[in-house]
């Protein structure tokens, strides 16, 4: 691995995000912190898009890396949502007492 | 007119089907014995009417029998050897009619129907009177398949048939013990008897293929040399079947030894005794015999052996019938008796002689059981001579017939049994048999001699019995007298068609086509000369005189017993042996009897004890030790098995439900790491 | 200087690089939610800045107003109006942080190990195509959005679509019932 960064960087770079955002998705206990590990999923995988459309001289890359950005907002609205919604019913924001479907 | 043969035998059946079962219980007296004594009614005039037919037709002019074959009966299919172009064995159902056969269809029918006549007032007041008339019915109808049949296994249908109503009929009087016993009795020593029958039946269909009289007879008379080989027992094969077949007929006939059954068989209503035990079934014996004629012809000895037996019979029954006190014991001793005499003429080949002597026997015999039954009806069912006595008083027809009917059997010359009697004797003294000739004429100086005994103390002298008897002293109605004075006139008349001369023999010309001429053998008929005849009739006749005389001086008038007790008195160990009839019947028990239950209660222990105990029981240890096993296998290895499947799989259910833990964080784990491990197999696999 | 001018490019790289790791390790390690939105700001920050650096001006644009001025936004709200009361409890991680910190070890190894074996050669030899639109050098902004309206356009009826929806859904679940 040279000094000068070339693709692979970016893949090293965007893989090390998403190996955070996996554990912070299966690792907290927080729901909040889960939603913020998944945005994190998301941003490594635009890296990853970028990084190679980049590479390709391809355009598609940044036209699929808009896309993922609208559904990462959307699915962020809707996410939130639910954690309103749990809050209300729960008084409470940890994942661990929110085990209905155990068994 | 003649094909209506078949008819005659099944009229009695379907009055036996009528009284039997179609109106058993729903009908009256009267409708019963209207049915039961019309069927019969109708069978011999029928019968009649047949034989008239058959005297016409083309086939007696030819002198052959006609014959009338309904169906095939048995089938039985291909013979293993081919005998004379018989190459398959089948019996047919049919019916032969020949001079033979029509003298016994009439006999039966006629002395059949008047004791069916004689029945309905005797069994009047008895209960079971409709199980009597069927049964009679069920026997005529079995009798005439025996008489009419054109084959040996009809015959033997008829046969057994007759066997079975004797033992219905003999224990009739079923709540009694003595009645079902004697029946028993009967049908048993019978059945040994048929054993040898059936042995005989087997011997022809070896030989013939075929038990069809018109199939065998003529063959034998054209090549007697099919039955001349040896057979066995060191018997040519004649001479094998002819004992077979006569050992059966010592068993239906009572002949020595296997006659006990017969005085034992006076249990049952006396018009049993005088059908089947006088006039009928005994002498089914008697005609297959003289059916056989061919046969006994080619075995001379057998022959000879049948003769002996037959008059040693004779006498024999004849002494013990001396000493008895029961009136129908008296008859049944000496119908034995007379039976000895009809297979002594037919073992010295006098084959007319025996039907003769059968068809006049049939008669008196029974006019002599129905006048006791009529002695025994009036004295309220007493049958001991000792309590009777002055009866011809109360009983005048009665009286007369019996007398008539002693007269017969005694042969006074006029009467039937004169006639037929000297023929036998004659057969005897012509045919140089001296010793047999002696015998049958001490026989009938016996005979003479003990029915005439019977016809003092019956009805001479003072009544010895109690006073209500005496009260109750009656004649029969005339449904019980007419019958007597029918078989009266029978008992006079039936021996004017057998006259001692030669030429004016009828009944001897007409069953003339019946014995056949066998190829190189000569027939009976010795000729003799008028002197010889002369000399045999007149000694035949001196001693019936003698017998009647003496019974009359010792027993006659007021003596009444005297005689007896003077026997008692001075021999007393002959007349205990004459009394208890040689003590055969005891003999018999402690032999045979004893034997056989002996093996039967071996066998049954045998049964008992290994069969049933180590056989069956072990089986059901067995069966219920692997049971158990089974049981055990089953619950503890196939269920085990099964629970320990199911154990296997909740555990692993139990370890797999770990993975629902309701928890996000563990689903995102698990999918990203499937995700990564997907991934990695496909990297891998894809390295080059 | 020279050194300086000669990899510029690499060292901004390295250092948005390190700001990114720093904030996505800040998101998932903060006890306090709040802080870590912050940390999470910081990494979308991060990535804009690594997304100019790739030659994807409009998106990085489009990161920072999207994600820094929306989500964050929505997120730090949400954060305010739950966890006003309550501070996180005692246990930062569930019970599977263990199995999950194996996981990431292995994937970091194993894919490690695959993409140290790539080479890639040098990238956009055609700088044009990412400012070409209709034909004409007009800039990125305008070829992204060429792209958008006229290759991908199906893609993007759908995503809005998608947006109505996610908007409808939010809308509802966070009524007051």
């Amino acid at each position: 691995m040279t000094f000068a960064v070339t693709t692979t960087h970016y893949l090293v770079l965007s893989f090390l995000l998403f190996t955070i955002g996996v554990f912070g998705i299966a690792a907290r206990k927080n729901m909040i912190t889960v939603l913020m590990s998944i945005e994190l999923v998301l941003n490594s995988v635009n890296l990853n898009l970028i990084a190679f459309s980049y590479q390709l001289s391809d355009l598609t890359g940044q036209i699929f890396a808009v896309f993922t950005i609208t559904v990462a907002a959307g699915e962020a609205a809707v996410g939130l949502g639910i954690l309103i919604s749990l809050f209300r019913l729960r008084e409470t924001t940890t994942l661990d007492r929110a085990a209905e479907l155990k068994g | 007119m003649r094909e209506l043969l078949w008819v005659i035998p099944v009229l009695p059946f379907l009055g036996a089907l009528l009284n039997g079962f179609v109106l058993r219980h729903r009908v009256g007296k009267r409708t019963v014995a209207w049915i039961a004594c019309g069927v019969v009614g109708l069978a011999a005039v029928l019968g009649l009417l047949v034989i008239a037919d058959f005297l016409g037709s083309p086939e007696h002019a030819a002198n052959k029998p006609f014959e009338q074959d309904l169906y095939a009966w048995v089938p039985a299919g291909p013979l293993a050897t081919v005998h004379d172009g018989v190459k398959s064995f089948t019996v047919d159902m049919g019916f032969l009619l020949d001079p033979l056969s029509a003298v016994m269809l009439f006999v039966v029918t006629f002395v059949g129907f008047w004791i069916h006549v004689y029945s309905v007032g005797y069994m009047a007041h008895e209960e079971g009177f409709q199980r009597f008339f069927t049964y009679l019915n069920l026997f005529m109808g079995a009798m005439l398949l025996l008489v009419l049949g054109n084959n040996y296994l009809v015959m033997f249908v008829g046969w057994e048939g007759v066997g079975l109503c004797s033992y219905l009929l003999i224990g009739f009087y079923y709540k009694e013990e003595f009645p079902p016993y004697a029946g028993r009795k009967a049908f048993i020593t019978n059945r040994v008897g048929d054993f040898g029958f059936v042995l005989g039946l087997f011997a022809l269909v070896a030989t013939f293929g075929s038990l069809k009289y018109t199939e065998i007879f003529p063959r034998i008379a054209a090549n007697p040399s099919v039955l001349t080989g040896p057979g066995h027992f060191g018997l040519t094969l004649a001479g094998f079947i002819a004992v077979c077949l006569f050992i059966g007929a010592m068993g239906k006939s009572a002949q020595i030894p296997l006659y006990v059954w017969l005085p034992d068989a006076m249990a049952g209503p006396t018009p049993v005794s005088a059908l089947i035990h006088a006039a009928t079934m005994v002498t089914a014996g008697v005609y297959m015999v003289v059916r056989s004629n061919v046969i006994y012809q080619l075995a001379p000895s057998i022959g000879m052996f049948v003769a002996v037996i037959g008059a040693l019979t004779a006498i024999f029954a004849a002494t013990i019938g001396l000493a008895q006190n029961d009136i129908k014991k008296v008859l049944a001793y000496s119908t034995v008796s007379q039976l000895g005499y009809m297979f002594l003429a037919a073992g010295l080949g006098a084959y007319g002689a025996a039907i003769f002597h059968l068809m006049t026997h049939a008669f008196f015999k029974a006019l002599l059981f129905l006048g006791s039954g009529s002695v025994i009806h009036a004295m309220g069912g007493e049958q001991d001579m000792r309590k009777m006595g002055g009866l011809k008083k109360h009983l005048p027809a009665t009286y007369r017939t019996f007398v008539i009917g002693s007269m017969a059997i005694a042969g006074v010359p006029g009467l039937a049994g004169f006639f037929s009697k000297d023929e036998i004797l004659h057969a005897a003294a012509a045919g140089g048999h001296w010793t047999l000739y002696t015998i049958g004429l001490i026989t009938a100086l016996l005979t003479a001699f003990y029915m005439f005994r019977a016809v003092n103390l019956t009805f001479h002298g003072e009544f010895r019995g109690t006073h209500e008897q005496e009260h109750h002293l009656h004649e029969s109605p005339p449904s019980m007298t007419v019958p007597l004075w029918v078989l009266a006139v029978g008992a006079v008349g039936a021996g004017f068609v057998g006259l001692p001369v030669e030429k004016w023999n009828v009944f001897h010309h007409f069953l003339q086509p019946v014995v056949y001429t066998v190829a190189g053998h000569t027939t009976e008929g010795h000729e003799a000369s008028i002197v010889f005849n002369v000399i045999l009739i007149v000694v035949a006749v001196a001693i019936a005189l003698v017998g009647i005389g003496l019974a009359m001086r010792l027993y006659g008038g007021a003596r009444g017993l005297a005689a007896d007790e003077a026997w008692e008195r001075r021999l007393p160990a002959v007349r205990l042996l004459f009394a208890n009839k040689y003590y055969v019947d005891e003999l018999y028990d402690a032999t045979v009897i004893r034997g056989t239950w002996g093996l039967a209660r071996a066998l049954f222990r045998f049964d008992a004890g290994f069969i049933d105990g180590v056989l069956v029981h072990g089986a059901r240890n067995l069966t219920l030790i692997s049971s158990m096993i089974s049981g055990f296998f089953d619950k503890y290895v196939v269920d085990g098995l099964v629970n320990l499947i199911a154990t296997i799989l909740d555990a692993f259910s139990r370890l797999f439900r770990r993975l629902q833990t309701g928890y996000v964080g563990n689903y995102a784990l698990v999918l990203a790491a499937g995700m990564f491990a997907l991934v990695a197999i496909y990297m891998l696999l894809n390295r080059g | 200087m020279d050194f300086l001018t000669a990899h510029g490019a690499d060292l901004l790289f390295y250092l948005f690089a390190a700001l990114a790791l720093a904030g996505a390790i800040g998101v998932v390690t903060m006890r306090s939610p709040m802080y870590g939105a912050i940390s999470l700001l910081l990494t979308f920050l991060a990535v804009a800045a690594l997304f100019l650096l790739r030659g994807a001006e409009f998106l990085g644009i489009v990161q920072i107003f999207v994600y820094g001025g929306g989500i964050m936004v929505l997120f730090l709200f949400v954060i305010m109006l739950v966890n006003l009361h309550r501070l996180p409890e005692i246990k930062l991680f569930g019970g599977t942080s263990p199995l999950a910190g194996v996981l990431a070890v292995l994937l970091l190894a194993f894919f490690g190990y695959f993409f140290f074996q790539t080479h890639f050669g040098p990238g956009l030899r055609q700088p044009q195509n990412f400012l070409t639109a209709q034909g004409q050098t007009l800039g990125n902004s305008e070829a992204v959005a060429w792209g958008l309206y006229t290759q991908q356009l199906l893609p993007f009826e759908i995503a809005s679509v998608f947006l109505l929806i996610a908007m409808i859904g939010a809308v509802v679940l966070g009524r007051k019932q």
